[in-house]
Formats: C-alpha cells, structure tokens, sequence
C-alpha cells in the first residue's frame, strides 16, 4: 500500500517569543514491511534542525529556532509504501532490551482494575491469544472519543470511563500487558483508518513476544495493525514518544492546532 | 559498641598507644592545653561561617545558615595504609567506569548472568533515554566519592559509591586550610601530602574529556543557583579553577550544540561540571516541568558536542540495589577480586538471604533499597520489638525490596567534646578523578565525625562534623624538625607527585 | 562575564541606590515636617510620595496619608516594592547570586544593611524613623567604600553602572516634585520660596555643605536648580551621573572590545549635558526638561539591558 501523509502542526503564541527549542520525532524509519518513499519536514521560519536519534531508538529532529516568533507551522508531508505484516514488527534496530518495557510511568502506573480485566480476559496461558483478547475487549468496552486526549490521564482513570481516546487505549492495553509481565510500549504514528483531517496522530501498543518479537496491537480497531499503518515512534508511554517535545523561552499563552490527514496514494 | 571500636590514633581499646606511629600525634594531643584546642576550633568555625560554607536547614529563614561543625584533632592515613586504599579505590572507580559504559552500550555483564536483569532494566536510576549514547573518551564517572567506613587497622570497607554528584570537596579543603593557619606545628611534625591542587586537577580532568578536536575548551560549572545547600562548593570550584558558574538559563543549546549567554555574545561551552541531577538536566528529555535545566542539552551530548560530568544516567552505578553486586561487579570487568571489600550484605530476595535476615533481626541493619536518608530502616540492636516484628512482616511481604548487613563497629578518633578529649565515630569520603588519561585519588577526603557519643549518624543534618584527613608520606613523624624544611616539603610541589600516582587508562 | 552576573550587579546597584535615596528623602522629609521650626505637616509626606511615584500605591493601601504611615509605607513594609527594606532585598537577592563575585567587605555591608529589618524596626515615631534611616545610611556608606575598594573590574563597573543610572532617575525626580510643590501657581523663581523646603532638598542629596562652598550668595532657588542639574562636582546632581555612565560604559567598553547602543545614548546625552545652562533650562521649562530626563533615563537603561544581553 502507498499512503501519503501531511501531518501540520500549528503553534500561535500570544506574546513574541525569544527562543524555541523543540525535539521532534516526527520520521518514520524503515523496517521490513514499511520503506519511507519521501519525508520532509518544513518549518515557516528560519530554523535549524539536526537529525539525531533518542535513547528508545526513534529518529529525532532537533529544531532551533531564534525569536522573536508569534507563531511557529511544522509541516510534514511525505509517502511512505508497506506491506502485510500481521502487526509483527521485523527490521527495526532496537537499543533497549524488551525488558526495559515492563517499567511503568506516571500515566501507566499498575492499576488494580486494569490487571483485574487483563487476568480475566486474557484466558489460557499462550501470550498471543491473551493479547489479542485484551485487544479486543478493550476495544468492546469503550466507545471510540476522537478528541484531542486530556494531558497527564493515567490509564487508571481512563480504564474507569465509557469512553476513551485512541491514546489512552493505548495506554491501558500496555498496563494490562505488563500486569502479566509482558514487556509493552506506546507507538505512534498514522494510520488510514482514522482518516483525514484528524486532532492528533494516531497511537497504538506493541507487546514483546518471545518467538515473535515486537508485536503491534491497536484497541481501536482491536486488530493488529495492518498495512494501513505507518509506525512513527515508540516509548514508555504517548509522552516518551510524542511527535513534539518543546521548550520556549518567552511569556504568554500558546495556541496549538494540529491537522492529520492520511490518505491512500 | 563503643567500648570495643578501634580508634584511629590510640589504636584498640585505648591505654598505652598501640600505634606507635602515631605517637607524635598523641602527644601533641596531650601537650596542647584544652582551651587551646577550643579556642583553635572557634577559630576555624569563624572563618567558615565568613566565608559563608554553609548549608540551609529546611524550614529555617535564609538567616539562620549553618555551617558544619569542624572538629580540630585532624584523622591521620599512614602512608602504606593510603596506597592499599588507594589502589583499592582506582580498582573500584576503574570497574564503575566500566560497568556504565557496558550497562548503556553492549550489556554484556547483562547477557552473560553476572546481574540479575530485573534489578539494571527496571531500576529507575537506569536511564533508557540515553541508551546508546557514550561520553566523550567513554569516561563516565568524574568524580567519584566513595564513602569508607573502618573497623581495624586494616578493615576498610566501602558503605556506598557516589558516582552522580558527590559532594564535601570544598570541606577537605578549608578544613586544610584551617588546619595549616591554626596548628602549623602538626605539618612539620609530619609530612602531610597537599590536597589543595584538587581544583586545578579537576580542571584538567575536564579539559582531558572535552570532545574530540576541541584544543581549548571552555570549562563551566553548572549548579542549580544560590538557594541550593551546596551552592558554596559549587562557587568554591568554579572560583578556584578560575571557570564560569553557570545556572541552566545562562546556556542555551542551538544547532546541536551549548553556549553561554555572555555581555560579549555567546561563548561555545565544551565541558560542563554539572551539580544538577540527571532529571533536571534538559526537560525535553528529563523531567518536563524542570526550570533548572537546558533545553536541547541531551541533544548537544548525543552529537558528542559536549562533555557532562558526571555522565548521565550514573545512577544505577551508585544504587543500593546494585551495590551488592560491586564485588562481582569489580571482579567482572577488572578479572581480579575486590581490593576494597563491600560491607558484607544478605539481599533478602534471596531465600537465604532472607532467612538469615530474619533469624538475625536483632543483629543486623536492615534497609530499603530504593530507600535514603535512613528512611525504611532497621538497626537491630537498638530496636523495639515491636519495631522488629514490623520488619519481619514488611520483609516476608515484600523481600526484594530489602537488604541488610551486620552492624559494624565503626572506628573513632579523638574528637573535642564538651566534657574534652573522647572517642567519636568516623567515616571517610575520598575523592577519585577519573579523565581521559586515567584515574587518579587525592590523597586526602572528608572525614565526617558523629559527634554525639556512642552515635553512628555523621551526616551534618544529625549532629555530624568534619574533620581534616591527613594523609602522610611516609610512615612516620619526620626526622628533621627545623621549621622551614618542613614547611617547604609540606606546602610545596613535590607532595603532588606522590599523591596522584598517574595510572593506567579506564578499562 | 555571563550577562546574568552582570544583570545581578547592574540591578544590585539599582536597588541599593534606591534604597540610600528613600532612606535620604524620608530622613529629610522628618526634619522638614517635625524637626523644622516651622513644621510642614501632611504636603510633605504627599511631596515623599510624588517623589518616590507611589501615589497612587500608597492610596491602595488604604492608610490614612500622615506621617507615621507614610514612614512606615517607605521604610519597613515589606508589601510595598517601593520600601526600603523591599530594595535592600532585592539588592541582597542580586548580591547572593554574584556573591563570590564581590569582596566579602561589600557583601558584609549589604548584608549587614539587610539586617536592619530583620529585627522589625519601629518606625512609629520620629526618633525611631530617624534612627532607622541612619543606620541604613551607615550601611550604604560602607558599601560605596567598599565598590571603591573593589578591583577595578567589570563587578565593579557593572554596580556603578547600576547606582549612576539610579542616582540620575532620583535626583531628576526630587527636583521636579520640589520645584512643583514649592512653586505656587502664578510664583516666578526667584520669588519668596520656602527657605526649609530648599534646604530639604539639598539635605535628601548631602549638598547642603557643598552648596555653600559652591555659592557664595545665600539660599536661592535658581542656584540649587544648578547645582543639582549642571555641578558635575557634586556626585549625585544630573551632570555627574550622566558622566559616570559614560565613563564606566567606555571601560566596560574597553574590557568587552564591543561599542553599543547603550554608548552612543550615554554620549550623546552628556554631549548635551555638557551643553546646558540651568538657566535656560529654567526659562524655557524645567519641567518639561526633568521629564524628558527621566525618559531618556529609562530608555538608556534599556539600551544597557540589550547590549549587554540582560535578557
């Protein structure tokens, strides 16, 4: 499949600001089934941006940029080709052991209840079918809320509504799979299904299966991601691997306006 | 306890100076009148309060600082002693180096069972963020503070390794200072190696590590800002290597790499001492809410365009999970056995561990490891019962969150107290610099004393005070005494040379 | 030198400065309303206000405009920015963060100045307020002895900086609220004038020995206007102030190798300073002159913030 991606971030600044440093990681890499055909990134002012690479392994751009600035548009656009992968991640290059992943954070912190519907839905003792299942029952249980999600949510808290951001799904699927002790992680990145002029980028989980390997599970769709997916980053949690982490040396409030489209090429 | 602790200068159990080499010492003790001794220790306290080394109690308003207090009967190394420590302490620093730069790249001590996996990989002071990421010439730990405690003439071992920010340097130093202002007659008694070219060996520690094809580089330090306790040493060092102070708002990072807002423009910074913690360093990659950090810090350190030290992520080299491992640790990178033994520890995630533990309860200390400042702990012998059976039900709940270890009879020195003369408790801090040419002990540390009797508690929050640490060139008092040799050999250069044994490079 | 250093001493100047200034004014304005023979009452603590532009502050505050609670409000309250205890905090906040910076000498002065208010003085009565203001005088002394003891050094450029620019924005405004007050609708200078109100003023800026050495010819209006904006003998009138900018500005210029904004500004205005007969000034308004004073001040202490990257 070939799908193009345009991917705009938009900050408006009330107050001029001196400087702006941000992290982005906002580069899809190759692996097996994913071969980024073009990728660039655009930034409104003058800027410098440096390619590196974090500690989890995503491709980081460093963005500098000097003041004053009202407003800031990181635009992405690129396409990228994939192939059927049944959600099995092959071919990407990984610094950290799968067990670094069954660490918790502040949003993912172990919660009772969660691990209470992890135990019960997971079934049998095969990891795979137990993953699928919490997949799938996480995706029954809520009702899909496509708005931006509601920064520093625990998974906990999110687990105890009717409804639930892709994100936040995400982030329960990965507490209920360490709460059985496998190794999972936060992805983000795009996928088709969610459609054109979205919020935010799309997020999922993957879980470490030891014949396997890395494994992408997506309770949005209670599937694995398919070749409709473009995996981006991934991290601990949505805040290790969000598309921007920034800093901004300036008063005032911000404004940020995000607007996702993929679309099949 | 304190009945049947070694002191340091009387030897064991007191009476007739069973250290013969220390009997210039004793009677020098003998021969200074009290109020003499008092009067000196006033002294010195009056300097320090100012010269402002002081540290903020919590709660108290910015007016009542306080400084440590300094205790005037100094604690003496002989020099063989000091070689064996020293040896022991570059095989301790060597394996830590070691170990981080294995525990961020290869893992191999992972891979090959050495460490159980769980306890490197889930430790919070592991630090994924930098995986991958390897300093400039692979040195990680700088400065390394390594606490000693002593229970004999030659029973030294390590309680803990501080391979993050160690602090107390600047107390060797005025306590030196003090020391040759009020009781020079003690420097021509013995020949007492210099520490006071600690600055200018850190500074070219510093200059070793800068990244590669930088020939002068700009060397600060980094410090939180003045409303940090330690703010005095972090001024103290930056003033005496003549290198800028710098709080995270002086530098800004751009284009991968970290400058200095001067009057003049920005100026590059190449090598920064950093007293920030790890989660302050840089909020796009540490804690977000962090004021105190550089933003794009983490950035200019993984392209290699800046030196931090101490390394980030340094924290699982100094954790209490992890220490009881050191000796496996040090065997496993250096081939040989631990010169400097740990105190012996039983992890209790260990069934026998835990058995004796909890057979012992009455004997030993017990602590958490994720656990500081004496929270979460145990010490045996002067518990309730009620307190150890608490324990007992906390262990059995949960024993990989614990260890424990015999309660040692920590060695004393003379210390001036109000009734006089009395046996305190010590411990020491010796400082190890680590460049890229090798790793080198000044010969010296902190001493820190309990000053209440019979206390095993030196921190300076719990009545604890310093003392100076002499470390002597040879084994005994000098042969001649005139007054101006004895100056020159004690102030001059060639007392450098012997205390830093240049060593071979880091493994 | 780190521009944070420098924007530390440059504001430790500042703020000490002012500290020295109100204590100055509120020591005078005492003398002039109680101590004097023919006492001043309430208009000279609303003159201490306007001197000090904090109206409009006081009237939040909601206290009844009389002596005691003027003093008070100047001096002791340390929820009004514009006190001196609040100045000699910021003066010492500043100081602590360059402290290795300074001598111990003039740290210990600073410090010592801090004190003061650290015991909760009283400053109920005209004795205490009196006694109050010269202890904190002592302080300011020792401390401007101390900067001339210092190396001649950027530290020491950077706080002379700060204290000129202050002494300059001060002094302009002492005279134009004097010179409103004392100056009745309708009166030309010269006329019949408060003999008190005058020597007040020459008080509040240590001149009144100064003058008579300088004039030969009694107490006049005319000749305090000159001596407080052309003397540059006397160190706090307007043409010395804008001098010592000049001067440390070029040395500073001199250490950095780098000319700014900040120096043409400095030059310019004493290029003009130099230039200016007070009266002149007086015939053709000096009002309107103070005014456009205190603004040229200001923007030049921009211009220092830029050029030396305060930030």
């Amino acid at each position: 499949m070939r799908l193009s991606i345009h991917h705009r971030t938009a900050y408006r600044f009330s107050r001029p600001q001196d400087r702006l440093v941000q992290m982005l990681r906002m580069t899809p890499q190759n692996t097996h089934d994913q071969t980024v055909a073009s990728w660039r990134i655009d930034i409104d002012c003058d800027a410098k941006l440096r390619e590196g690479r974090d500690g989890w392994g995503n491709a980081v751009t460093m963005l500098y940029a000097e003041g004053p600035l009202t407003e800031l548009e990181i635009a992405i656009s690129g396409e990228v080709l994939t192939s059927h992968s049944n959600g099995v991640l092959h071919g990407m290059s990984e610094p950290l052991p799968p067990a670094v992943f069954l660490r918790s954070t502040e949003v993912t912190m172990p919660d009772p209840a969660i691990a209470v519907f992890a135990a019960s839905t997971a079934g049998g003792r095969e990891t795979l079918p137990a993953l699928h299942r919490i997949n799938a029952g996480l995706h029954e249980r809520f009702t899909m809320d496509r708005s931006r999600p509601v920064a520093g949510l625990t998974a906990g808290d999110a687990f105890a509504a009717e409804s639930a951001t892709p994100r936040d799904l995400a982030h329960m699927f990965v507490v209920a799979a360490r709460s059985l002790n496998v190794p999972a992680r936060y992805v983000s990145g795009y996928s088709l299904l969610a459609g054109e002029h979205r919020p935010t980028p799309h997020g999922w989980a993957e879980a470490y299966l030891d014949r396997l390997g890395w494994v992408g599970f997506d309770p949005c769709s209670g599937l694995s991601p398919q070749e409709d997916y473009v995996r981006v980053a991934a991290a601990l949690d949505a805040a290790g691997a969000a598309p921007v982490a920034g800093s901004r040396l300036g008063e005032g409030e911000e404004r940020l306006d995000v607007d996702v489209t993929v679309a099949e090429a | 306890m304190g009945n049947q602790a070694f002191d340091e200068i009387l030897g064991a159990g007191g009476g007739a100076p069973s250290r013969a080499e220390l009997a210039a010492l004793c009677n020098w003790i003998e021969a200074t009148p009290r109020e003499e001794l008092r009067r000196r220790q006033h002294a010195a306290e009056a300097t320090f309060r100012q010269l402002g080394i002081t540290f903020a109690v919590y709660g108290e308003s910015e007016a009542s600082e306080r400084i440590i207090p300094f205790d005037i009967v100094p604690r003496v190394f002989l020099h063989d002693e000091w070689a064996r420590l020293s040896d022991g302490l570059i095989q301790r620093v060597e394996a830590i180096n070691a170990f981080l730069d294995d525990i961020y790249g290869e893992r191999r001590i992972l891979k090959e069972g050495v460490l159980p996996e769980d306890l490197v990989l889930g430790n919070p002071q592991f630090r994924p963020e930098i995986a991958g990421m390897r300093p400039p010439h692979g040195v990680w730990a700088h400065i390394c503070g390594i606490d000693l405690v002593r229970t004999g003439p030659d029973e030294f071992f390590v309680l803990e390794d501080n391979a993050r920010t160690p602090s107390g340097v600047s107390y060797m130093l005025e306590n030196r200072e003090a020391m040759l202002r009020l009781c020079p007659e003690l420097f021509r008694e013995f020949r007492v190696a210099a520490v006071d070219s600690y600055p200018d060996r850190l500074l070219e520690v510093m200059k070793s590590v800068a990244p590669h094809g930088v020939s002068a580089p700009t060397c600060v330090v980094l410090t939180p800002g003045h409303y940090n306790s330690a703010y005095y040493e972090h001024s103290f060092l930056a003033d005496s290597m003549g290198i800028e102070l710098v709080e995270g708002a002086d530098l800004v990072v751009d284009d991968d790499m970290v400058w200095m807002r001067t009057i003049a423009g920005r100026v590059k910074v190449d090598v920064i001492y950093r007293r920030v913690d790890d989660d302050y360093l840089d909020p796009l990659v540490f804690r977000p809410d962090s004021a105190l950090g550089v933003p794009g810090l983490m950035a200019a350190y993984a392209a290699g365009n800046v030196a931090i030290m101490n390394a980030p992520g340094n924290g699982i080299a100094d954790d209490k999970a992890i220490y009881s491992y050191m000796p496996e640790i040090v065997r496993f990178y250096s081939g040989g056995e631990a010169k400097l033994p740990n105190v012996e520890t039983w992890r209790c995630r260990e069934p026998d561990a835990l058995k004796y533990t909890l057979d012992h309860l009455d004997e030993v200390v017990v602590k958490l490891v994720d656990g500081s400042g004496g929270y979460g702990m145990l010490v045996g012998p002067t518990a309730s019962k009620a307190e150890i059976e608490t324990f007992r039900a906390a262990l059995i709940a949960e024993p990989h969150r614990y260890i424990a270890q015999p309660t040692l009879a920590l060695s004393t020195v003379p210390t001036l107290a109000d009734s006089g003369l009395a046996p305190r408790h010590v411990d020491f801090r010796p400082f190890v610099l680590t460049g890229s040419r090798g790793v080198q002990v000044v010969p010296g540390g902190l001493t820190r004393v309990a000053l209440k009797e019979g206390s095993l508690v030196v921190n300076s929050s719990q009545g604890g005070g310093t003392k100076d640490s002499f470390v002597l060139m040879d084994n005994g008092p000098q042969q001649t005494q005139t007054m101006g040799q004895g100056q020159s050999q004690t102030m001059g250069g060639m007392t450098q040379a012997q205390g830093f044994a240049p060593m071979g490079p880091a493994a | 030198m780190l521009s944070r250093t420098a924007s530390s001493l440059y504001w430790l100047g500042r703020y000490f400065e002012r500290a020295d200034f109100i204590a100055r004014l509120v020591e005078a304005t005492v003398r002039l309303d109680v101590l004097s023979p023919r006492p001043a009452g309430r208009e000279a603590w609303v003159s201490a206000l306007k001197v000090t532009d904090t109206e409009g502050d006081f009237d939040e505050v909601g206290a009844e405009l009389k002596r005691s609670e003027v003093a008070r409000f100047l001096t002791v309250d340390s929820a009004h920015p514009g006190s001196i205890v609040r100045c000699l905090d910021m003066a010492r906040n500043n100081a602590r963060a360059v402290r290795t910076a300074l001598t111990r000498e003039a740290w210990t002065a600073i410090n010592r100045a801090w004190l003061i208010f650290e015991e909760k003085p009283a400053a109920a009565d005209p004795t205490a307020v009196l006694n109050l203001v010269e202890a904190v005088k002592n302080e300011t002394r020792g401390f401007e002895g101390a900067v001339h003891r210092m190396l001649r050094n950027q530290t020491t450029w950077f706080i002379r900086l700060g204290q000129a620019v202050e002494r300059a924005d001060n002094t302009a405004r002492l005279l134009d609220v004097k010179y409103h007050i004392l100056l009745p609708a309708g009166e030309r200078i010269g006329g019949v004038v408060d003999r008190d109100q005058w020597t007040t003023i020459l008080q509040t800026v240590s001149a009144v020995t100064a003058y008579r050495w300088l004039y030969s010819d009694g107490l006049k209006p005319a000749s305090v206007i000159d001596l407080l904006i052309a003397r540059a003998e006397l160190p706090r009138s307007l043409a010395a102030s804008v001098e010592e900018t000049v001067d440390v500005l070029s040395m500073l210029a001199k250490r950095t190798g780098q000319h700014g904004e900040a120096d043409r500004m400095a030059r310019l205005r004493a290029t003009r300073m130099g230039k200016t007969r007070s009266g002149e000034v007086i015939a053709s308004g000096l009002h309107q002159f103070l005014q456009s004073f205190i603004q040229e001040n200001a923007l030049l202490h921009s211009a220092i913030g830029r050029q030396f990257k305060f930030g």
